[in-house]
């Protein structure tokens, strides 16, 4: 034991020192890219490094007289993985960046390591409120649960549905949405009546479906991961609950562009709230659309790809600011208060909690040209992460 | 109420038929074959991919599924398993969870790693309501079908290990392989047979429960404790413990997410837990079984 935190205070100790030391000899900027490339997440993994190539590809790899690198790194979502690809990739590659994290729990177990060396961490994906606060070295571009939870209450109660169930993922981010969603309906009138946790690895999501269609809310609000998004859908209308009256809305995790196309019909209608969607109007999205199905065999880019997109494009206009000077602290100051037209839409890096403040859509999934997108009908402004706000 | 039981039924028998191949190669052949969901994992995506990629119709798919993964079960029986059959338990779970291991990073590599969807048919979408209120039913037609599938295969199964020929010349083998050998018995391949048979019922369990179960890499582990739970509640020794052991632990897992959500998942193992401590050997067990 005390063996290994000598070590561990050795690796920590080199860590701080060569960063500072080595950054000004090389005349690479290298971008060390943390992702889950393979397992559950890994549509994650290759929409945010597509969408990062994606980036560089358009914008050229050489900034401020620095040549751009960026390294990939698969963690397969285990955050002690991670944790051990930060430390290596700070200590022997000397990245002068680290980013991507898929979950919360790696992006957690990597917060000591970027705040003892300095190095400005970008997470591109993971949503749980609190990973800013984990450290004054995040710089957030995906966005918050709590972000796109608090839209849809304020969305609902005015659009007559009263009384809601909740149902979520019991974890990190599923608390976060329930919470959030829960306090925001109270606030506006409207109430709970039943809030489930399903289990994260729960195979069959039948008796909880029948336990909301019992209780006869106006509406079922859902926060399940990506990908099991599709079979909730699916058993919510093989039980009936369409029928009965009852609405389905969520987060976009549950209509995620990715997989949006082989739910099927079933998801047609369905009310959700987010920060991107693949159908989003704007003149940018439309070419960011195209670039990234041209590059990757007609992949659908979705809210993780813009994620990854945003994160490069804050990275490069750090370093340009910073002009290629300055180690971590320079270029963290370079990505706080950068204002910037996303994909998504206009975007905010906060100053004070580095967090993402944008807009969030309210979006209903329709059928066009043969495939389902999320198109926006109404829009809440400059959405800062309520998880802050204390 | 009648809803809740209807689909812990279903449920319950989805189990059964992705249990019954393992209960059979424990319980019978004396083989720890963790690695029974790989076989079950296999169906799911023989399904899956026939479905999406040929346009295969999804009935035609679950023999296809079955077949297959027979096919597979064989084949790894001959080369891989055989060699194991007298070896140490430990051995053979050592060797079955190092194949889950393989087969879990190759579906990961060649097919990719999210959840498979797949269409059912229209017919198979709907649902029935009958009565109202608290007795109110409601079927779904898909579960309905699950459970007929289910319900012709253990008549079948139950027939022919008891009542047919190759029954009997699989209970011989089991019980003692010298002798059946020495009375004719092609006793490798009963077993063949045997294995291939239960990897095949697997993978058609698999492919009927990609719809209800979700179907990604992870699948084989994910299930495999809900397996050895089934066979270690239902015994090894019969097709019916196994049957009961399935539908109870459907039914309580079902009906404790239902009026329980706090412990949701958690119902199944206490239950588990507590019929162990009852009856150690399982629930149906043979009188003077090994």
């Amino acid at each position: 034991m005390q063996k290994r935190f000598f070590l561990h205070a050795i690796a920590l100790a080199t860590v701080a020192f060569t960063a500072t030391a080595t950054l000004a000899q090389d005349n690479t900027f290298k971008i060390g890219l943390i992702l889950p490339m393979t397992g559950q997440q890994a549509t994650t993994g290759r929409q945010i490094e597509a969408a990062a190539r994606l980036y560089m590809a358009q914008n050229g790899d050489t900034v401020a007289g620095k040549k751009i690198q960026l390294i990939v790194k698969d963690d397969t979502s285990l955050p002690d993985a991670t944790r051990r690809l930060a430390q290596e990739l700070v200590v022997n590659d000397k990245v002068n960046v680290l980013a991507g994290f898929g979950i919360t729990p790696s992006a957690l177990a990597t917060a000591p390591i970027a705040t003892q060396s300095k190095t400005p961490m970008v997470v591109m994906a993971a949503a749980t409120s609190s990973i800013t606060q984990a450290s004054p070295y995040i710089v957030r571009t995906s966005f918050t649960l709590p972000q796109a939870s608090v839209a849809l209450a304020d969305w609902a109660p005015k659009n007559g549905i009263k009384k809601v169930v909740t149902l979520v993922s019991d974890y990190g981010p599923g608390i976060d949405a329930e919470k959030y969603f829960k306090e925001r309906l109270i606030f506006n009138g409207g109430q709970v009546t039943e809030a489930l946790r399903v289990p994260l690895r729960g195979p069959d999501f039948a008796p909880f479906l029948q336990k909301v269609r019992d209780a006869k809310p106006d509406a079922l609000f859902v926060f399940v991961p990506s990908g099991a998004g599709a079979a909730v859908m699916k058993q919510f209308a093989e039980r009936g609950l369409d029928k009965a009256g009852i609405k389905l809305i969520g987060t976009g995790d549950v209509t995620d562009d990715d997989q949006l196309n082989d739910m099927g019909d079933v998801a047609v209608g369905v009310v959700t709230s987010h920060h991107y969607s693949a159908a989003h109007p704007s003149a940018m999205n439309k070419k960011f659309v195209e670039a990234f199905s041209k590059a990757n065999k007609g992949l659908r880019p979705n809210f993780m790809a813009v994620g990854g997109y945003d994160g490069m494009r804050v990275i490069y206009e750090a370093l340009k600011t910073s002009k290629g000077q300055g180690g971590g602290d320079a270029l963290l100051a370079g990505m706080k208060g950068q204002i910037f037209e996303s994909p998504r839409g206009k975007m905010f890096i906060d100053a004070q909690t580095r967090d993402v403040v944008q807009d969030i859509y309210l979006r209903k999934v329709e059928k066009k040209d043969g495939q389902l997108y999320n198109v926006e009908f109404d829009v809440i402004k400059d959405v800062k992460d309520p998880g802050k706000a204390k | 109420m009648l809803t809740i039981l209807f689909d812990g039924i279903a449920y319950g028998m989805l189990l059964f038929i992705l249990a019954v191949g393992l209960a059979v190669t424990m319980g019978l052949m004396n083989f720890i074959n963790l690695a029974h969901g790989a076989f079950a994992m296999a169906g799911g995506y023989i399904t899956v991919l026939l479905m999406q990629r040929f346009g295969v119709p999804f009935l035609l798919c679950l023999p296809l599924a079955f077949i297959g993964s027979a096919l597979l079960g064989g084949v790894l029986e001959r080369t891989l398993y055989r060699p194991l059959y007298h070896k140490p338990h430990l051995d053979q779970v050592l060797f079955s969870i190092g194949l889950v291991f393989m087969a879990v990073a190759s579906v990961d590599y060649f097919v990719g790693s999210t959840q498979q969807i797949i269409q059912l048919p229209e017919w198979l979408k709907g649902r029935t309501e009958l009565g109202s209120g608290a007795w109110m039913l409601g079927m779904g037609h898909y579960r309905l079908f699950i459970i007929a599938v289910c319900a012709a295969l253990t008549v079948g199964l139950q027939y022919v290990l008891g009542y047919t020929r190759f029954g009997s010349r699989l209970r011989a083998s089991v019980d003692d392989q010298r002798v059946a050998a020495g009375l004719g018995i092609n006793v490798n391949m009963v077993f063949l047979t045997t294995f291939a048979v239960g990897s095949g019922l697997a993978g058609l369990g698999g492919a009927l429960g990609a719809e209800v179960l979700g179907l990604d890499p992870s699948f084989p582990l994910k299930f495999m404790v809900y397996f050895l739970i089934v066979v270690a509640v239902g015994g090894t020794s019969s097709i019916t413990g196994p049957l009961l052991a399935a539908l109870l632990l459907g039914i309580a897992d079902v009906a404790g997410k239902y009026y329980i959500p706090k412990l949701g998942a958690f119902i199944v193992y206490s239950l588990m837990i507590a019929i162990l401590i009852w009856r150690p050997q399982g629930l149906f067990v043979r009188k003077g079984g090994k």
